[in-house]
């Protein structure tokens, strides 16, 4: 019946599922030779865009659902109160991860042109985690909020 | 329920009892888009955001460029899409008439493109094939599927229905044990749909891309470690048409977004 | 060239905060991913997405592997003067995709 009687094609299937196993296009969750990246790590990646700056919670607000459905694909809001006039507005908003293999994950360039500080986009995340983002105002200063997020594994863990 | 039986008399009532039986109650059909999260809801209803609306557009340009050695376009024979295409594929899959073959909406096109453009056929799982699929699929999105499931679609129909009561694979599991038995109930961290198909192709996740269905049932198989069947394998084709039948009534979503 | 879909209302009033929203088809390959023989798939991701808006820039942003694939974005601007938005996404092997859309402030 159907592909069963072609039994080199079924063979290969077979075979390729047993290599799968061992080296499936893994997804985010599962990284075993990636490095990934530490808290420390994440430290160093926010230290290298704020300088010696004092980061300061609060003015952002980070929308991220507490339960990401795929690490794929986690949709997230960013808006940070300011009035986006030249002399007070939102210069860049800095997204970082602490276990994503890299800390930097997005980043964000406004100006007074914006009108609001509000941007919508998709990240990807490795593993259950803490996200930062810091705002970086037209007066210097840094303002930040941080979100934790459980991601979840799919149902079959198949990839096919 | 039982008075009107008994006023139809004998086995023609019993036999309409048995009929309502065997169908899927309505309540019981849950579209994958109701168990998804407020947010990923909210992706598939948002035209803007639907990443599988890259594909409706790469089909719409596909529907009008020419090709093949006739250098013919979708739209050169059958105009404008949203007219003509309307409808189409809440009867999908469907017997093609001429040779008897239960073709899907993929199958149907690469005929066209082989038979009347004179082009060769798109590869299954290729961009081009999945922008067209979700492009005349999404012509009908909203509208209820209503596949033919008697006359020639009879047998086909039976084979699926077999194949979806079938158990298979190392975990020795049946479609209808997740997919009517345990529907809503989590599955590690997924929600179990009724696997009605109705958003397909689909943005999946974990493909990171949007999807056949066929794939999609690979992908099943895989999960309960039986053998796949290959990408518009009679098989796939059959038990299409089984879900297509079970989703009657139920509006199509193309493009889905699924995890 | 890479399949984009852009969403922006075609006609706004002057001072009116409009909100602007994108998709580009690329995979955004992380370069951490292995295939089924086990070897790395190489990076390819896109690094760049600027908007200017009558010649001036409205909105950049610089992409990491930890965007998703198929990167939407949503932000806003300001309308001020009927003129061309226009949108380029650059990758890391210097492929660029432009789309203009012409926008019509009263």
């Amino acid at each position: 019946m159907g592909a069963r009687s072609d039994h080199a094609r079924v063979d290969i299937a077979r075979r390729r599922l047993l290599v799968g196993a061992g080296g499936l296009v893994l997804g985010p969750c599962l990284l075993p030779l990636a490095a990934t990246a530490t808290p420390e790590a994440m430290d160093a990646a926010v230290r290298q865009v704020v300088g010696t700056g004092m980061v300061r919670p609060g003015r952002v607000k980070l929308e991220i659902p507490e339960l990401a459905e795929n690490g794929f694909s986690v949709p997230m809001t960013i808006s940070v109160e300011s009035p986006m006039i030249a002399a007070d507005h939102v210069r860049t908003i800095y997204v970082f991860s602490e276990k994503n293999p890299l800390p930097n994950v997005v980043r964000f360039h406004l100006g007074p042109r914006a009108g609001r500080a509000r941007v919508q986009t998709s990240i990807r995340l490795a593993d259950t985690q803490r996200i930062t983002a810091i705002a970086a105002m037209s007066d210097q200063s840094l303002w930040s909020a941080t979100a934790d997020v459980i991601v979840t594994l799919s149902a079959c863990l198949e990839t096919g | 329920m039982r008075r009107s039986a008994a006023r139809l008399g004998g086995l023609a009532g019993v036999a309409a009892l048995f009929a309502l039986a065997a169908s899927a109650p309505a309540q019981q059909r849950t579209s994958a888009r109701e168990l998804l999260s407020p947010e990923l809801r909210a992706m598939q209803d948002d035209d803007a955001r639907n990443p599988g609306m890259l594909w409706v557009e790469q089909g719409a340009k596909l529907w009008q460029t020419p090709d093949g050695a006739a250098a013919k376009s979708c739209a050169g024979c059958h105009g404008d899409a949203a007219a003509s295409m309307t409808g189409v594929a809440t009867r999908y899959p469907a017997v093609d008439r001429a040779s008897g073959a239960l073709l899907n909406l993929e199958l149907r096109i690469n005929r066209c493109r082989t038979e009347h453009m004179r082009a060769p056929p798109f590869d299954y799982e290729s961009d081009a094939l999945l922008g067209l699929t979700s492009f005349l699929a999404h012509q009908s999105r909203g509208l209820p599927m209503s596949v033919a499931t008697d006359g020639p679609a009879a047998p086909f129909l039976a084979q699926g229905k077999a194949l979806y009561l079938e158990r298979q694979g190392q975990l020795n599991v049946a479609c209808f044990q997740c997919h009517d038995d345990n529907v809503g109930k989590r599955l590690r961290g997924d929600r179990i749909s009724s696997g009605l198909a109705t958003g397909y192709p689909a943005y999946r996740l974990d493909w990171q891309r949007s999807g056949s269905l066929h794939r999609r049932l690979r992908a099943c198989q895989l999960g309960v470690r039986a053998h796949q069947f290959e990408l518009g394998a009679p098989e796939y084709l059959a038990l299409e048409l089984y879900l297509a039948a079970r989703a009657e009534g139920l509006p199509i979503e193309t493009p889905g977004v699924r995890k | 060239m890479a399949q984009t879909r852009i969403v922006l209302p075609k006609t706004a009033k002057k001072g009116e905060i409009i909100e602007i929203k994108s998709l580009i088809q690329h995979a955004m390959e992380t370069g951490h991913r292995r295939d089924n023989m086990g070897l790395a798939i190489p990076r390819h991701i896109i690094k760049s997405y600027r908007v200017t808006y009558a010649g001036e820039e409205v909105f950049r942003a610089e992409l990491f592997p930890g965007v998703a694939a198929n990167p939407y974005f949503s932000f806003t601007t300001v309308a001020t003067v009927s003129g061309d938005v226009v949108f380029t996404w650059e990758d890391d092997r210097g492929t660029v995709v432009t789309e203009t859309v012409r926008l019509t402030v009263t």
